[in-house]
């Protein structure tokens, strides 16, 4: 198996981007990444996008992405796995050059969620969740989150004002980053009266919908330095794992095990021990996720996750940083291009190109991506050399 | 909703029928085709208890287009004795006294009207013991 590195990474300012359409949103951040590696030709593409049938009646993305990056023919497939499809799209791409079948890889997500209304993106995002038996009977997704929420509140005494810890914390990062959705800061007090979702949780407690897309460019490690003077990145950790679809078929209310195997996985292949991971991009889609999550990874113990928060141990420089980019929360979460957004954040913060927001000493960072409510997650691993 | 999607779920959905795998005696529900437990592929159907115990619950006040009416509304998570859990709306309560580890029963409610084939559906909510 080939070593692979990153030496290109694309974004844009994420938002309700009412004049770009879907195609110019992802081809504007494969461009940016392309740009950026100083590559113009590609062996293959990966794209994660969860459901642009519904956001915007467009299937086929593959085919209408490749030719709109000036690139057709080329080799493109889009991936989907819920809200992991990006983290999912890095996995292949990986996998694809660690076999040896390609050289120079870009793994993508985008999508384009506001040309349907609310309801409409709820029902898109719903589908996510198990139909028959979740949505048939009125479970949306904050409903799920806020389902996991109460039990972890009833079995750990986590509190209202740590759930809203995560959120004031999150949108600190992002008033530091130019590309966020909401780049403001928020208050505890903010948080707790903002507008009831699915109680305990709140507007602010959820991540927003947004129109946006990331890339990545991959290469063989031993290949990179052809391509980038800048500092190579090598992806050292992937780890996969699914869960039930259903949130009530799991072994737990308050873990997310899939989380947890995914996590394992991406350790074992790096040969690393959560000991060395210096930052963590997770899946903060709702405040509860970010505390669950944190736990599942093993970051902290169960249940001590909300307090960890709440006493700025995950702060840009608390002991361990999580989301330094603002996370879903702050930064915007168009589903399938958060997994590779939140690799391109810590690929930004390895190279030390951070800005405001730099974790100081920042070698090894981790990206964990999840679908639904934890049916799919991906893990990833990288380092600088 | 289509019709057909409909009615190979009422076994389900009216008669709370579950699969017990012959080998291990795991229950599933809804049923499966192989026990995720022992996979063996044998079941018998057996029919879920009527009182579960509520394990967790949220108020929705932002539904999906089709629960707009019943708006807000209590969702649970029940564990029933046969080691399932259901997810279902909690009703006929006041909504500030749903706790987590009380008694309920599942009964049989119309769940909502829909919009698009017009056909009513039907299914189980929880309700407090009476
Ligand atoms: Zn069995």
């Amino acid at each position: 198996m080939r070593d692979v590195a990153i030496i290109g990474v694309g974004i844009q300012k994420w938002g309700e981007l009412w004049e770009k359409s879907f195609r110019d949103i992802f081809v504007e951040a494969a461009l940016n990444a392309l740009d950026d590696a100083k590559i113009d030709k590609l062996d293959s593409m990966y794209i994660g996008c969860m459901s642009s049938g519904l956001f915007v009646g467009q299937e086929h993305v593959a085919s209408v992405m490749a030719d709109y990056l000036g690139q057709r023919h080329l080799a493109a497939t889009r991936v989907e796995s819920a809200c992991a499809s990006g983290g999912l799209a890095l996995r292949c791409g990986l996998i694809e050059i660690a076999s040896g079948m390609s050289d120079l890889v870009l793994a993508g997500g985008v999508e384009k969620m506001t040309d349907v209304s609310g309801d409409g993106a709820t029902y898109a995002l719903a589908t996510a969740a198990d139909q028959e038996y979740e949505c048939y009977h009125g479970a949306t997704f904050p409903g799920l989150y806020a389902l996991m929420a109460r039990a972890h509140m009833k079995k750990y005494g986590t509190t209202r004002d740590q759930l809203a810890s995560v959120a004031v914390k999150n949108h600190d990062n992002g008033s530091l980053n130019p590309n966020a959705q909401y780049p403001f800061k928020v208050t505890l007090e903010g948080v707790k009266n903002s507008v009831m979702i699915a109680e305990p949780l709140r507007i602010l407690d959820c991540s927003p919908i947004t129109d946006g897309a990331a890339a990545l460019i991959l290469c063989p490690y031993e290949r990179a330095r052809e391509f980038t003077d800048k500092p190579v990145i090598k992806v050292t950790g992937s780890g996969h794992a699914t869960d039930s679809i259903a949130l009530h078929d799991r072994t737990s209310l308050t873990t997310l095990d899939g989380v947890k195997v995914a996590g394992q996985r991406a350790l074992k292949m790096a040969g690393r021990k959560l000991d060395d991971i210096d930052l963590v991009e997770v899946h903060d889609c709702f405040t509860i996720a970010e505390i669950i999550v944190s736990e599942s990874l093993g970051f902290f113990k169960p249940g001590q996750g909300g307090a960890a928060c709440e006493a700025g141990e995950t702060r840009i420089d608390g002991k361990i940083p999580i989301n330094p980019s603002g996370g879903l929360k702050s930064k915007g979460h168009p589903v399938g291009a958060t997994g590779i957004a939140q690799v391109v954040e810590i690929v930004h913060q390895l190279r030390g190109e951070a800005g405001k927001r730099q974790v100081k000493n920042a070698r090894i960072g981790m990206a964990q991506n999840m679908g639904g409510s934890g049916g799919s997650s991906v893990v990833h691993i990288m380092e600088v050399e | 909703m289509n019709p057909a999607r409909y009615a190979r779920e009422i076994p389900h959905r009216y008669r709370l029928e579950a699969a017990k795998c012959k080998k291990c005696g795991a229950v599933f529900f809804p049923h499966r085709l192989i026990c995720l437990k022992c996979g063996h592929r044998q079941f018998e159907t057996i029919k879920i208890s009527e009182h579960g115990k509520l394990e967790t619950f949220t108020v929705i006040h932002t539904p999906a287009s089709d629960f707009k009416d019943q708006s807000p509304f209590a969702l649970g998570i029940c564990k029933f004795p046969e080691g399932v859990r259901i997810t279902a709306q909690i009703v006929d309560i006041d909504l500030e006294k749903v706790r987590i580890g009380m008694k309920l029963q599942v009964e049989f409610r119309r769940i909502q009207t829909d919009g698009h084939a017009g056909i009513l559906s039907y299914g189980y909510k929880f309700v407090p013991v009476i």
